[in-house]
């Protein structure tokens, strides 16, 4: 699926450049995610993905250049912010709570009420299970404990938590790297599968293999600089590993 | 809570780690029961002896249910051993002055004051709350004996010792009343309300509850808020029962209160808890202390059987949570 015109894009980031304390983590960055599209970053470690994740959800703010969210310049101090402008973070770590249940976990932070202003559970558990079954993350129930699930069924629970409260854009950070083989393909299914949910995902992974199934562009960093952005289908591992290791130029 | 969908896996797992949760029911039934066997010709069973035990314990079981949401939190208050008192001196110096309601205001207000101190040094200095409420523990165990010079200070309004202490209200003494009206509140906040679930949140992955929009620091300023004012509260009920403060109360009540609220099934680290099991682990201990006294044990055998006691509850805990 590849973008058109047409379709403004979810995400715009601008020139982006940050500093730390003199010293420059990223620079010269642009990049354009449309609705339904995944784009890969990729790059060495210590290349600066981390840093443009934190950027684009909030975490970190740009020392120059701008973040548009559909055409609109935006601003964002925090990760709330960013959550109400509709982009959602699936970190490394999860970010889950492991004693508490699967629909508390999907409703974390953002627990609806009942006139009374108690927890409205029945409707958690029902968008759970609704949104579980959608996506085919295959958990026990709702209510199980988010620590007696596999690494794959904790995974399925973030991106789908994720998918949840996101309208507009999805940041991966490296979804499956603690994942074993059966569990990588289920998850690449889910991540697929917001594609028709016209959501943008913008992925981090250090597997190639991954990126080439997944991903419609993909955005080479190297210390902080853009190497590129070439189009999955239009490029090769070849291309993309001299592109990240800079051995040769292009 | 709604277990009508709950799968047939989901109840499977259910069943599997509520060990601790059960642990509780279970030692109260068994101590209960061994008690009821033992000292049957002692007047244990009696109706006098055992509403007896619930008055005794009301005001451990107050404060038990401050530290389970500080414990859900993954924070701990040991200060509440002296704030009872000071809460009680405060109410008592300032009922004698200024009136009933100064005083029941003064008394709440200086456990919440030194809750706000605790919550304030923790969330926001950011230092372990083992060691800032070991310290605020020592600082107002020194502030209630500098308050009155060691003086006891009787309290004789008997609308406060009423209220707060030996009064009945619709046939049931009013020490049960603040029991349950406790539990039922504390129950109702920590499982079915947003703050409770924040609370639980943060004790389990801070990171995680501040990710996702969680204000971490808030909750645990407020949860050693809650769990200042309610050893406030139960400065009142102290004061209000013995009709006189002094700098010796709740002293010993600290370790019973850390062990009911383990033996009730909230984790030391938090992310897992119960008001309940927090309440029947209050009375366990106080049939508990009232059993061996019956028995004849000396006091210092008692505090030798309380502490196996935590140590088993201590280990129960920590077993699930490594599982």
């Amino acid at each position: 699926m590849t973008p058109t015109e047409a379709n403004a894009p979810v995400l715009k980031l601008q020139d982006i450049h940050k500093m730390f304390s003199g010293i420059t983590a990223i620079e010269n960055f642009s990049l354009e995610v449309h609705p339904g599209e995944i784009v890969a970053l990729v790059g060495d470690n210590g290349a600066g993905k981390s840093t443009l994740i934190k950027i684009i959800s909030g975490v970190h703010s740009p020392t120059s250049g701008t973040i548009s969210i559909e055409g609109e310049t935006v601003t964002m101090s925090n990760a709330t912010m960013a959550r109400s402008h509709g982009i959602e973070v699936v970190y490394q770590d999860l970010a889950l709570a492991d004693q508490q249940s699967v629909y508390m976990n999907m409703f974390l932070g953002r627990e609806p009420v009942n006139g009374f202003g108690l927890l409205d559970r029945r409707r958690m558990i029902a968008e759970t299970d609704k949104l579980v079954k959608e996506l085919d993350v295959r958990i026990p129930s709702a209510h199980a404990t988010i620590r007696d699930l596999s690494g794959g069924q904790r995974q399925g629970v973030a991106i789908a938590r994720a998918t949840h409260w996101a309208s507009k854009l999805i940041l991966l950070d490296e979804p499956t790297a603690a994942l074993g083989v059966a569990e990588t393909a289920k998850v690449e299914e889910i991540v697929l599968s917001l594609k028709r949910r016209n959501i943008g995902v913008l992925i981090i992974s250090h597997s190639l293999d991954q990126v080439f199934r997944l991903s419609d562009r993909i955005c080479v960093l190297r210390r902080g600089k853009q190497i590129g952005v070439r189009e999955t289908a239009k490029t090769d591992k070849n291309e993309i590993i001299a592109m990240i290791t800079g051995l040769q130029q292009q | 809570m709604s277990s009508a969908n709950t799968s047939a896996v989901g109840q499977g797992l259910a069943n599997r780690f509520n060990l601790q949760q059960y642990v509780v029911y279970l030692g109260f039934l068994a101590i209960f029961l061994f008690f009821a066997v033992v000292l049957k010709d002692s007047g244990f069973l009696t109706v006098r002896n055992l509403s007896n035990i619930v008055l005794q314990t009301a005001p451990a079981t107050i404060m038990a249910i401050g530290l389970v949401f500080v414990m859900s939190a993954g924070e701990i208050d040991l200060s509440i051993g002296s704030t009872v008192a000071v809460a009680a001196l405060a109410a008592a110096v300032t009922l004698g002055q200024y009136g009933l309601v100064a005083g029941v205001l003064a008394g709440l207000g200086a456990g919440l004051l030194i809750g706000l101190i605790n919550g304030a040094l923790v969330a926001y200095v950011k230092l372990p709350s083992f060691l800032v409420t070991l310290a605020t523990l020592g600082l107002f165990a020194g502030v209630s004996r500098s308050m009155t010079d060691l003086r006891s200070i009787p309290v004789t309004d008997s609308v406060f010792t009423g209220f707060f202490g030996s009064g009945v209200f619709l046939g049931i003494p009013s020490l049960i009343w603040w029991t349950a009206i406790a539990v039922a509140i504390g129950h109702i906040i920590y499982r079915e309300t947003r703050f409770g679930a924040h609370v639980l949140a943060t004790g389990d992955n801070a990171r995680a509850a501040s990710v996702s929009g969680i204000s971490v620091p808030r909750i645990r300023l407020a949860v050693m808020a809650i769990s200042g004012t309610l050893a406030g509260l139960a400065g009142l009920l102290y004061a209000g029962r013995l009709q006189a403060a002094k700098y010796t109360l709740g002293e010993t009540d600290l370790m019973t209160v850390i062990a009911a609220v383990i033996v009730g099934g909230t984790l030391l680290n938090g992310g897992r808890g119960s008001i309940i099991g927090a309440l029947v682990g209050s009375l366990m201990m106080g049939m508990l202390n009232n059993g061996l006294i019956l028995m004849g044990l000396s006091v210092s055998d008692q505090m030798i059987v309380r502490g196996l006691i935590i140590l088993a509850a201590v280990a129960v805990s920590l077993r699930e949570k490594s599982r």
